[in-house]
């Protein structure tokens, strides 16, 4: 038992580092992702990720492996892909969503182009899609906890705005709530944390931590802060089994922690006490008034 | 919450609301005088939303003025269908969006607050209600949980917009107390309303819109039958070859 859940952690410091930033990253993104489904943006996310790949791509190219210059250029291209998308649906009255999916599949594939292009080792190609335990160095390190503590910080703050605006924008703006500015700072966030995820999960599965246990917590509570502490467990349970699962079964981390994290949803799905599947086929009889 | 210290009310000054370059309301100009009781009338696109959405500064005016007297607080009731109604949140927690006004984002709140949230849905029938998610509400619910939240923002006027649309008799009963009550208070009160027996029999003022303003005044008056017809009479669809308006702004 030991062996298997613990030694791995134990004797070796890479993957030590592996898991606080997973265990950092669990305590932010899950929340934000939350929110992202209530506004029925569960794909954004995704959409971020995949669109900040060419900045990623061409910072590997003409800078190698260095993890700041990965996330700036990740962080550029993802921000214009994002912003743009906005800018450009109110400019010509397209739809927002359509709009985002056309500009980042433009974006995928400049980055895959990319880094195809630099001929670089299938390693690094599979580091850069997939994410790497060894990838967490110490600048990542700090990263992954620096989006976390500022992350929990501003959600402290903008918690009633973004509530309320989710739920009657109408209300929000004429009660003077300033929607739209909580509404820019939040996706800044997901920003932010989409990139702190690359190292450890890969551009393709960064938003795994982030969508699959919120996407989950709706089986574990009925009010919004109970989601997201039940996501945040969620997370918290997936980064650890998944890093064992990536040491023991040798696979890359971020498809072994989305796999788990999808196990967790799974099981919620079935056994979760609000709208679960099987809490309904179990269904006490019907109260009397 | 006995009288209300500071009647307050609005005045347009040749207001046009437009989407667009369509106009949705056309140079009105009149007062919605402190502690009156006014229903706005009109048929479906007269421009009645846009002008509550405006009163309530949510819709910039393409010309003329809306001015508000002193430092009023204005509360909106938008239509229901404007809510996430699955939205995972108790009730005692959309009332307490009630104190917004207040306590912001950051300030936190009193335990005299929470007895506010909780008199409140006691006064709109909901009483017991108080962690129940909104999602298992009917529509009247609903509307009666909106009702308490305007109870507790306790604004000097208020803008309803379609209060009783989707509930039953006993409810837009229930709600029609408080809205009487509100204006006992001297709060004004602004309410879009399809009902015209309810509006004859309710509310001493009428503010009948199509796009312009055909009445405006004391409700008989602004409902007859002449008026009504003009009303009706509004071209329902706009015209492609309309030319810019000329009237001053």
């Amino acid at each position: 038992m030991y062996d298997l859940l613990i030694a791995p952690f134990a004797d070796f410091g890479f993957l030590r580092r592996a898991l606080v930033g997973c265990l950092a990253l669990s305590v932010s993104a899950p929340v934000l992702g939350v929110f992202l489904v209530l506004r029925r943006m569960s794909l954004t996310a995704d959409v971020l990720a995949h669109g900040a790949l060419p900045g990623v791509a061409l910072a590997f190219l003409l800078a190698g492996f260095s993890a700041p210059l990965l996330w700036f250029g990740g962080l550029v291209a993802g921000l214009l892909v994002a912003v743009g998308a906005g800018a450009l649906s109110r400019a010509t009255g397209g739809r927002e969503d359509a709009t985002l999916a056309a500009l980042y599949l433009l974006a995928l594939g400049l980055g895959v182009a990319l880094i195809s292009m630099g001929g670089g080792g299938g390693a690094d190609i599979t580091h850069i899609l997939f994410g790497s335990v060894l990838g967490v160095d110490d600048p990542a390190l700090l990263l992954m906890a620096g989006v976390a503590t500022v992350t929990l910080a501003v959600l402290a703050f903008a918690w009633r705005p973004l509530v309320l605006e989710c739920f009657d924008p109408a209300f929000a703006a004429a009660a003077g709530a300033r929607g739209g500015l909580w509404h820019m700072v939040f996706q800044a966030l997901v920003v932010v944390n989409v990139l702190s995820a690359f190292q450890a999960l890969g551009t393709l599965m960064a938003v795994g931590l982030m969508m699959l246990p919120a996407i989950a917590s709706r089986h574990w509570a009925r009010e919004v802060s109970g989601m997201a502490y039940a996501a945040v467990g969620l997370a918290l349970v997936s980064s650890y089994a998944g890093l064992v699962l990536s040491f023991h079964a040798d696979v890359p981390s971020g498809p072994a922690i989305v796999l788990v994290a999808g196990g967790a949803w799974a099981v919620s799905v079935l056994i979760g006490p609000v709208d679960g599947l099987l809490p309904r086929l179990l269904r006490r009889r019907h109260l009397a008034g | 919450m006995s009288t209300h210290r500071f009647p307050a009310g609005l005045t347009l000054e040749n207001l046009t609301l437009t989407h667009g370059q369509r106009p949705a309301v056309h140079h009105v100009s009149g007062r919605f005088a402190p502690g009156s009781l006014t229903a706005v009338v009109g048929p479906n696109g007269a421009g009645k939303t846009t002008l509550l959405r405006a009163l309530a500064g949510l819709h910039k005016p393409e010309s003329g003025r809306i001015t508000a007297e002193g430092t009023a607080r204005i509360a909106l009731l938008p239509q229901l269908a404007a809510l996430d109604r699955a939205f995972p949140i108790a009730c005692c927690d959309v009332v307490m969006q009630g104190l917004w006004p207040r306590i912001g984002a950051f300030r936190g709140v009193s335990a005299e607050d929470r007895h506010r949230a909780e008199h409140a849905l006691a006064a709109v029938g909901l009483g017991g209600f108080e962690k129940r998610p909104v999602g298992t509400l009917s529509a009247g619910q609903t509307q009666r949980l909106l009702f308490a939240r305007l109870l507790v923002q306790d604004a000097d006027i208020l803008l309803l917009d379609e209060p009783f649309n989707a509930v039953d008799a006993k409810t837009s009963a229930d709600l029609l107390r408080l809205v009487r009550e509100w204006h006992g208070q001297g709060r004004t009160v602004i309410a879009v309303l399809h009902d015209l027996d309810l509006v004859a029999r309710e509310f001493p003022e009428t503010l009948l819109l199509a796009r312009d303003a055909i009445a405006w005044g004391p409700t008989a008056e602004a409902l007859s039958a002449a008026n009504r017809l003009k009303a009706r009479m509004m071209a329902e669809a706009w015209s492609e070859e309309a030319e810019h308006c000329h009237r001053a702004a």
